[in-house]
């Protein structure tokens, strides 16, 4: 059985309805895949899952359980951890405290009352590449650096789903690279990875499986290559050439 | 049926002149995303200026009107909109202290003005002359009130309905920016918004004047029934706005003739000092009911990303700064005089109160509008106890805190401007309902309190009490400070930064800041005990909410983010507080104008004179060479960052975000 399972999820705000009768899994060891153009409904379904947004209808069903009405503190003590499109990494304090905050919401109030060195603090910021920032400020670090201190963050609660909201925006070609094989080295370890991207090449290069958002309804669903094969999907988000240059443009404008 | 009708007519009076003002801080909310706390304040002084005119100068009545409502109210709101600017954009806590200001700066004018040594009154309009309905005469007074209420309903919907200026002012409030790129004039707007707040406002105090009498307090917290209001009306609807004053007014009116009657009828008497409380707190009551139970208004999110943290003294420092203050305390306190003692004791015991601001506003980030309620409830606690045993202290801190927490549980899932609120409604209670109650505080108004002793020895020297309290601050302030510096400090700011990031990392929220309003309220509570212990006395006027407001006011000045913050704001709010009259006044302006110009920075004048300090030593370091600045500033706390670069921080621009 899958370890997360969104079915038939309907979001509606006021007249616009974000989410359509979205139904997804996502599976442990296995990055899969969230893409559709701007205003698919990604984001939203990601609040869904994670409890920022309750579902008009529709069940969020994690670890067999069913999650729909938890809260996100209950859900991320279940194992459930994000990162943000709009950027919510602590802004006044530095990295390194970025991720120590992470671990002391993780180890619970008991651990608040004595000072105690993490060894995982290091370990994690070393893994994710972030030991030049350690001691800067969150909100003076580069956008692509601010993405990373808060799958840092995710990382520090030892999540069994990790949703990941356009993790590669901001980097370069050859950090995005490095950013695809730790992704690759966390879903080995057994982790289930859920990713929003805009990043064609890296959703390609290293998802499993694929599903395709389009006006909040799930159009498509499959391996990259049939992905990529799909004549839905082209139309409707990789489009015509021209639509994808725009599309490129406006990725690159964000 | 005559007292039925005439209590009907006298409701639709009070109900529509709280429309009347209510209407305007909806406007203004609505247009400009300014909730303003002063909207009372504002009546009280228009009121004030009307008696000026009618009775001072002796223009007829319609003159003075006209003067008041059209002339002076207007111009005074375009000056407002001035102060107010860009002040929509900023933090809640920002607009709701610069609001604070307004309120203790119209109080503080009045007092300069109108004296309260002279007794004064306006009449009624027409003085008692009325007209007979169904049996009962009806002044016109109440009347025109009526009527006028209508007519500022029908224009207001007139207004924002059916012309492009009213679009306009609508539009305003979602984006300026692309509102002025559309040609519309987002300054002229405000200052229109702004101004016909205040002529709503000084209507609504005209019309109360007759009837609530001309004094500083009664009229500006008789607004809070139009808080309570604009809340039914979620700051939007007018209709509904309207709807709640009049309920209100007429709910008010029925209390004061039916409940006794009612009482009687089911065997409970209800005397008139109940009578008269239940009455005065019925808005205060919707208010606080209004705010727990209605669907929340969704605020503002994703705004405030890095703050401006005053930097954290390493431990050491700290010590040896406790160390070094209680030292200069002890030959101060030796060399003092009798009565200046009591005011040094009173200083250190506001100095405590400080601190528990320093926990919940200067770390946690939530404005109270009531701490001296907490106050208060510790001081009846060591009242009550009767005895010597600091265990009542300790009591009375542990009560204060219980009583947080509740206020707490109750208003949860409030945040920003609505938590701010539900804290004044919740301190107008307890004046109202519990600190007057014959069962607090006696029917004399003050009952005696027996001073704590101490390892079987008694504090029967002010000035070892004194002492004795100053190294409660002091190791309370270490305190407060081991716990910012640890996982509870670090995980105040990130829940500042970042609420929805703290819950999807498995915070628990709620219980988060139940506890920390829980400790805040205690230390208050504390600091009650002791100070009721200081002056072996407990009188309910010394909590009042009206207490509380200048209290965050010289929490912004002093700097709410330090400890020697709290320890200045203890001896400004001691000074505030314990001078009367018309100095008194002078003390709210100069306050005001203070937390005015520095709402934007919560860290306060010890900040800044911190940073002259480093810069100063900084250079001389300079001079002798071996110091890079780039490196040093890297080296520094956060706060420093900050300091250098305040816009980035405050934006988040330097976060990236889109």
């Amino acid at each position: 059985m899958a370890l997360l399972e969104v079915q038939d999820a309907v979001v509606k705000f006021g007249g616009i309805t974000a989410v359509d009768n979205a139904s997804f899994a996502a599976e442990a060891g296995r990055i899969t895949g969230l893409i559709g153009p701007n205003g698919a409904g990604k984001t939203t379904t990601f609040n869904v899952i994670t409890g920022l947004q309750p579902p008009t209808s529709g069940d969020v069903r994690y670890q067999g359980r069913r999650v729909t009405t938890v809260t996100p503190d209950r859900r991320a003590k279940m194992g459930m951890a994000r990162t943000f499109q709009r950027l919510e990494a602590f802004g006044s304090l530095t990295v390194r405290e970025n991720v120590m905050a992470a671990r002391e919401i993780h180890a619970g109030p008991r651990a608040w009352w004595r000072t105690r060195h993490d060894p995982v603090v290091d370990e994690i910021i070393a893994t994710v590449g972030l030991t030049e920032y350690v001691d800067v400020r969150a909100d003076l670090v580069p956008t692509g650096v601010a993405r990373l201190v808060e799958l840092a963050r995710a990382l520090a609660i030892e999540p069994e789903l990790l949703l990941l909201d356009e993790p590669s925006s901001g980097l370069d070609e050859s950090e995005t690279e490095q950013f695809g094989a730790l992704l690759q080295q966390i879903a080995a370890a057994g982790t289930a990875i859920v990713m929003v991207e805009h990043d064609m090449n890296l959703v390609f290069a290293v998802c499993e499986h694929i599903y395709v958002l389009d006006f909040g309804r799930v159009i498509a669903e499959g391996t990259p290559a049939e992905i990529r094969a799909n004549k839905t999907v082209q139309a409707a988000y990789l489009g015509t050439p021209d639509a994808a240059a725009e599309s490129a443009e406006e990725v690159e404008s964000r | 049926m005559e007292l039925f009708v005439a209590t009907t007519v006298f409701g639709l009076y009070i109900g529509s002149a709280y429309a009347i003002a209510a209407s305007g801080l909806v406007l203004t909310y609505s247009t400009t995303r300014v909730f303003n706390i002063a909207h009372g304040a504002i009546s009280m002084v228009m009121a004030f200026l009307y008696w000026q005119l009618r009775v001072e100068v002796g223009l007829p009545t319609w003159l003075s009107v006209v003067l008041v409502v059209f002339v002076i109210a207007p111009v005074f709101g375009v000056l407002l909109s001035r102060v107010m600017k860009g002040l929509g954009d900023a933090p809640v806590s920002v607009s709701l202290v610069v609001t604070v200001a307004l309120f203790m700066a119209m109080v503080g004018l009045a007092t300069q003005f109108w004296p309260s040594s002279e007794n004064r009154t306006v009449d009624y309009f027409f003085g008692f002359s009325s007209v007979n309905l169904l049996g009962v005469s009806v002044g016109y007074h109440y009347l025109i009130t009526i009527a006028l209420s209508a007519v500022v309903a029908g224009a207001l919907w007139f207004l924002l309905n059916r012309t492009l200026l009213g679009t306009a002012m609508r539009a305003a409030v979602d984006n300026t920016e692309l509102l002025e790129l559309f040609g519309a004039e987002a300054n002229r707007i405000s200052m229109l918004s702004w101004a016909l707040g205040s002529m709503l406002a000084g209507l609504g105090g005209v019309l109360l004047a007759a009837y609530t009498g001309l004094d500083y307090y009664s009229l500006t917290f008789l607004v809070v029934a139009a808080f309570a209001a604009a809340m039914l009306g979620q700051l939007k609807s007018l209709p509904l706005t309207f709807a709640g004053a009049i309920g209100l007014g007429l709910g008010s009116s029925y209390i004061q003739n039916y409940l006794a009657d009612f009482g009687d009828a089911i065997g409970v008497t209800i005397d008139a000092t109940t009578l008269v409380g239940i009455q005065s707190a019925l808005p205060t009551f919707l208010l606080f009911s209004i705010l727990v139970f209605a669907p929340q208004v969704r605020l503002r999110v994703g705004q405030v990303k890095g703050i401006l943290a005053a930097r954290v003294p390493g431990s050491v420092q700290s010590n040896a700064a406790a160390v070094a203050t209680f030292a200069v305390g002890v030959v101060v306190v030796l060399s003092l005089g009798e009565n200046a003692v009591q005011k040094f004791g009173l200083a250190v015991a506001f100095a405590i109160v400080m601190l528990s601001m320093v926990l919940l506003t200067g770390y946690g980030g939530y404005l109270s509008l009531a701490q001296f309620s907490f106050v208060g409830i510790g001081a009846a606690t060591v009242a009550k106890a009767e005895t010597t045993s600091p265990l009542a202290v300790l009591l009375a801190a542990l009560f204060a805190a219980l009583a947080g927490a509740l206020v707490a549980l109750t208003v949860l899932r409030l945040t920003g401007l609505y938590l701010a609120l539900a804290t004044l409604a919740f301190g107008q209670l307890m004046d109202k309902l519990v600190f007057s109650a014959n069962f607090m505080f006696g029917a004399n108004g003050s009952i005696p309190v027996q001073r704590m002793g101490l390892l079987g020895g008694d504090f029967g020297d002010d000035r070892s009490y004194v002492l004795f309290m100053l190294g409660v601050f002091l190791l309370l302030g270490l305190g407060v400070l081991t716990l910012r510096r640890g996982p509870v400090g670090r995980l105040l700011i990130a829940l500042r930064d970042s609420p929805q990031a703290c819950g999807t990392l498995g915070l628990n929220q709620r219980w988060f800041r139940v506890a920390l309003f829980s400790a805040s309220a205690g230390i208050a509570g504390l600091a009650g005990a002791l100070m009721a212990g200081l002056q072996e006395i407990a009188a309910p006027q010394s909590f009042a909410t009206i207490a509380s407001l200048p209290t965050v006011l010289v929490a912004v000045v002093a700097g709410v983010t330090t400890i020697s913050g709290a320890l200045l704001g203890g001896f400004l709010l001691m000074l505030t507080l314990t001078t009367t009259g018309s100095p008194q006044g002078m003390i709210f302006i100069v306050l005001a104008v203070g937390a005015i110009l520095l709402a934007r920075d919560p860290n306060g004048l010890v900040n800044l004179f911190y940073q002259a300090v480093r810069t100063v030593t900084g250079r001389v370091r300079d001079r002798v060479g071996s110091w890079d600045p780039l490196a040093a500033n890297a080296a520094e706390s956060p706060g420093d960052r900050d300091a250098i670069e305040p816009e980035l921080a405050e934006t988040g621009v330097g976060r990236g975000a889109p």
